[in-house]
């Protein structure tokens, strides 16, 4: 098996029985469990906590509040830390939900039932909630932000004048799109196990990077990085919520600190709803400005987000319009709408995933202003070279991506007016795809023995997307061993440090690492064998020079050497690697769906989706990638939100009842998956780029461009919910401005 | 349930399979509303969990929430997909109890809200579902439910349709709305009204649905839900109409 090859994955059938173990299925001896009770106010100070109650229920331990916490040795500010407050160090409450105790007994049950018996007494504080979703509100709100630590582009671009050709522009567009906050929902949530021996600390974790927690703790207690080990060895689900340090993962460690023992906290549902982060609103104010051909003359964009009080996440939907199109003018602005909510993290997709709601449905609407196709209005503006810096592509074949797509959909086939199938209207829409190339540095270790099998060791974590088979399939083609014969040794501080496991980077910075560790292995046995490295090819559990009849066997090469065991390592350094290109990946998704507007439905019926990546190492796994970003995506367009309650200050519903998410009978079976033919090396030496993220963008624009298709109506709000889609003759006065309440 | 369409439907249409072969028919039209308040993972002002706390829903959230019957003490609505199409069918529910067994019709099961929402039905302390009771076949007759997903959810309008039917002529209606109050919803105005009208006639029904909406009233969020429950009653009395068992 190598790079290319369709291999299932080999971690299925472990997670399919129930074999593998996540953090919530370890104990400890003599454990305890830890049950966070949140703040039910939005702003103000605790004033009391009455205990009594909740120490008299059998097998409870302790009860920590933020007078019984030891201070953090350390200000926690920027990440690693998922925010730069930790509760439970003084009184004060910045939002609902906020931890405020900790509960510590010898049973779930008992911790949860003494939980419900604290009385908490509040003074509450005015709190600032967010605004009615109208552009003139949220304009009026908005901040210019300020850098605690939570952004990492510019606030504001500008290239050219572009405010004033999109006012001199033959054609122009000017609308405004939203989207509510929404949550990330892995199916397994956030769990952390700490325990002490002296002055070391050892924490399983659920989580997408186990430095990062290493190296936040160690600050944290003061302690030497080394003193700390984090072990995670699967993480179920993520998609952005467990990338940082996040309160519980603090609060577990202090909390075995002081009760000297081990301390298991498994969050609940309502508690992933309470103070971990999620996609938070986002409204987008896009103008475009063309020739009557469509050739861009300007973009404008610009882009507020709901943030904490404190900190200012900023959810960068301006890269879409710096990246996408060749327009010769283009102003674009990120601003904050500060309230006394939990803070926001990057959640699939982050960025260009919310940017192209927006950008793509402009686009529709120009290319419908214009008279024009929608694929044709993309092709007519290709960025050949970065549009922002003009740096040259590391490799881009959207032109490509664009053509097989459309030609795999049928979409230069698609009918003028929509179709109609018994009651449903049957509309088409596309959308462009792009997501940025993120890069981390990454090491990996790889052991043969003489048996013939071998062991890939990374210290990067395993969070569901299929690196397992990846990992052992990149090194199995450098050593031509049967992937069942190299075993994998990962998520735990004491291997080879390796990047986190967000930001679709892990293919090309831990995958490269092992490609060089096999390959330094494959080295060192080439001299071993007395054969010149560069030239030597393995298989079947031997090596010889290429082409060549005469082969060792693993086992003699070394025994003859008296090695037991060659040891190999690998690296990826990305400032080393394809500086000074521009990496991103490309693609186009089409969408048909069904909408029956009297009733107010609206259906997935097939979609293509059409990717440029580079290279792809497993096209099982890079399909069931992309193919859970377009279901993703469909949940983004017509269910997913977390409606915000005014009144109380909360996330009303705090469960999976409550917040629709796509379900299988949502997924139709037409959903094609093609990947163009490309490598790009300048990203990696694997020759491929990320798949995690990029599938679930454009979709939302893809499926509001198809309602309009279907049905002529524009809808500029997420989700395309029924009450958007019943005609809106029906509606009374008023109905949209008093509907907004819902949505924050 | 060949025999009855709109109740094999709204089995159908209803949970999961797991949850299905799980459930019972009689357990789930008993089972309660999904109004987010009563349902949040700790208690908010809420009637039905705290009476007496109030209704956070009146003037929150309650884009969900009831358009018939509703009270300023509670605007949640029953969900049970079966209750609906029961209650369009004119089922009878016996039950059990020590003073004696009783036979409710399948409207008069559930209670609107009033001022005491935490009271639901007219079950006593004690008393027992045995049996359930359908009348004669109900071959023109259909469920629909509408919904932003297609599974594992709620509905936010849903109407069963049972007609009787006398060459085009509809010689006897029968219309539950669901997940629009306190209780399945009778359109006992319409049911009347559609005596003698074709079943292909839409402009005429159009306006017997349309005015037998008179004590529909809308909340904050909820506008919509009207619009949705008309047009799903027009739509399910066409599909009643062509259904044949």
């Amino acid at each position: 098996m190598s790079i290319g090859e369709d291999l299932p994955r080999i971690d299925g059938p472990i997670k399919v029985t129930g074999a593998a173990r996540y953090t919530a299925d370890l104990r400890a001896a003599d454990m305890l469990y830890g049950v966070l009770v949140t703040a039910s106010i939005p702003a103000g100070r605790v004033t009391g906590i009455e205990k009594g109650e909740a120490l008299a229920e059998a097998g409870v331990v302790r009860v920590l509040t933020h007078e019984d916490m030891p201070r953090a040795q350390n200000t926690i500010a920027g990440p690693p830390f998922a925010h730069s407050f930790l509760p439970l160090q003084s009184d004060e409450i910045r939002h609902e939900g906020q931890p405020i105790a900790l509960v510590l007994a010898e049973t779930l049950e008992a911790a949860e039932a003494a939980a419900r018996k604290l009385k908490v007494r509040y003074v509450s504080a005015t709190a600032k909630f967010p605004v009615a979703m109208t552009w003139s509100e949220i304009d009026r709100v908005a901040l210019a932000p300020k850098n605690s630590g939570y952004y990492f582009f510019e606030p504001e671009f500008s290239k050219g004048n572009a405010t004033q050709s999109l006012a001199l522009a033959q054609k122009r567009i000017g609308a405004v799109y939203s989207q509510p906050s929404r949550h990330h929902n892995p199916m397994e949530p956030s769990a952390v196990l700490a325990l002490w021996e002296g002055d070391t600390l050892t924490v399983y974790d659920s989580t997408q990077h186990v430095f990062a927690v290493q190296q936040g703790l160690a600050a944290l207690f003061a302690i030497p990085v080394a003193s700390v080990r984090v072990i995670s060895q699967h993480t179920g689900g993520a998609f952005g919520v467990k990338g940082l340090i996040w309160p519980h993962e603090a609060l577990a460690a202090l909390a075995a600190r002081i009760a000297a023992l081990p301390v298991r906290i498994a969050l609940s549902r309502a508690n992933m709803y309470s103070f971990l982060g999620y996609q938070p609103r986002i409204v987008q104010k896009i103008g475009l400005g063309a020739d009557k051909k469509g050739a861009l003359a300007a973009i404008t964009h610009d882009v507020v987000n709901l943030t904490t009080t404190t900190d200012d996440f900023i959810e960068f939907a301006t890269e879409a319009s710096k990246s996408l199109y060749a327009t010769p003018t283009m102003w674009l602005r990120q601003r904050a709408e500060r309230a006394n909510v939990a803070m926001p993290t990057a959640m699939r997709a982050p960025v260009e995933g919310p940017g192209l709601w927006a950008l793509e449905s402009a686009m529709d609407e120009l290319a419908v202003d214009l008279g024009i196709d929608p694929l044709h209005l993309r092709l007519a503006n290709y960025a050949e070279t970065d549009p922002a810096t003009g740096a040259t592509w590391s490799s881009k074949k959207l032109r490509e991506a664009y053509e097989e797509g459309a030609r795999l959909f049928g979409w230069r086939d698609r009918t003028h007016s929509p179709q109609r199938d018994g009651d449903w209207i049957v509309g088409q829409g596309m959308a462009s795809c792009l997501m940025g190339t993120f890069r981390f540095p990454s090491r990996a270790q790889l052991r043969l023995r003489r048996d013939g099998t071998a062991v890939i060791e990374t210290g990067t974590q395993d969070i569901g997307t299929g690196v397992l088979t990846i990992f052992s399939q990149i090194a199995a083609g450098v050593l031509g061993l049967p992937t069942n014969m190299i075993a994998l040794n990962m998520g735990d501080t004491t291997l080879p440090e390796a990047g986190p496991t967000y930001g679709s980077s892990s293919t090309m910075g831990v995958g490269a690492a092992v490609l060089a560790a096999a390959t330094e292995v494959r080295d060192k046995l080439a001299w071993l064998a007395n054969l010149p490295p560069k030239e030597v090819t393995m298989a079947e559990g031997r090596i010889g020079r290429t082409g060549a009849r005469e082969k060792f066997s693993i086992a003699d090469a070394m025994e003859q050497a008296g090695e037991s065991e060659i040891v190999g390592g690998g690296s990826f350094d990305p400032t080393q690697h394809g500086v000074g290109y521009s990496m991103r990946t490309f693609g186009a998704v089409f969408v048909e769906v069904g909408v029956d507007p009297e009733l107010g439905l609206l259906r997935l019926r097939r979609v293509v989706g059409s990717y440029s990546v580079g290279r792809v190492v497993n096209p099982r796994t890079a399909r069931a990638q992309l193919l859970g970003g377009i279901i993703w995506g469909w949940g983004m367009a017509a269910m997913e939100q977390s409606a915000f309650e005014p009144s109380l200050g909360r996330f009303l519903s705090k469960n999976l009842a409550g917040v629709a998410i796509p379900v299988n009978a949502d997924i139709p079976s037409d959903i094609t998956v093609h990947f163009v033919d490309e490598v790009d090396e300048k990203a990696s030496p694997i020759g491929g780029k990320g798949v995690g993220e990029l599938g679930a963008t454009g979709v939302a624009a893809a499926v509001a461009n198809a309602v309009f298709h279907a049905i002529g109506r524009r809808v500029r709000d997420l989700p395309i919910t029924p009450e958007k889609l019943v005609p809106h003759s029906m509606r009374p006065k008023g109905w949209r401005r008093l509907f907004c309440g819902r949505h924050a | 349930v060949r025999d009855y369409p709109v109740l094999s439907q709204a089995i159908l249409k209803s949970a999961s399979a797991q949850l299905r072969n799980l459930a019972t028919i009689g357990g789930n039209p008993f089972q309660k509303t999904r109004c987010a308040y009563f349902r949040a993972e700790e208690s908010l002002p809420c009637n039905k969990r705290d009476p007496g706390s109030g209704c956070s829903a009146l003037n929150g959230i309650n884009d969900r929430h009831a358009i018939f019957g509703w009270s300023d003490a509670c605007v949640a609505t029953q969900p049970s997909d079966p209750a609906t199409a029961l209650a369009a069918l004119d089922a009878v529910f016996v039950t059990s109890h020590k003073e004696g067994e009783r036979r409710i019709k399948a409207a008069d099961l559930h209670t609107l809200p009033g001022n005491m929402p935490h009271i639901e039905n007219t079950l006593r302390h004690g008393e027992l579902i045995v049996g359930i009771e359908l009348p004669g076949a109900a071959p023109h007759s259909a469920y629909l439910k509408l919904r932003e997903r297609e599974s594992y959810e709620y509905a936010i309008v849903s109407a069963a349709v049972v007609l009787d039917l006398d060459g085009d002529r509809i010689s006897r209606a029968r219309i539950a709305l669901g997940s629009v109050a306190h209780k399945p919803w009778r359109l006992a105005r319409a049911e009347r009204s559609l005596v003698g009208v074709s079943a292909n006639n839409n402009a005429a029904i159009r306006n017997i649905i349309d005015a037998s909406f008179g004590d529909a009233r809308p909340l904050t969020h909820n506008a919509y839900k009207i619009v949705l429950a008309k047009n799903a009653t027009e739509r399910a009395i066409r599909l009643a109409a062509r259904a044949s068992s």
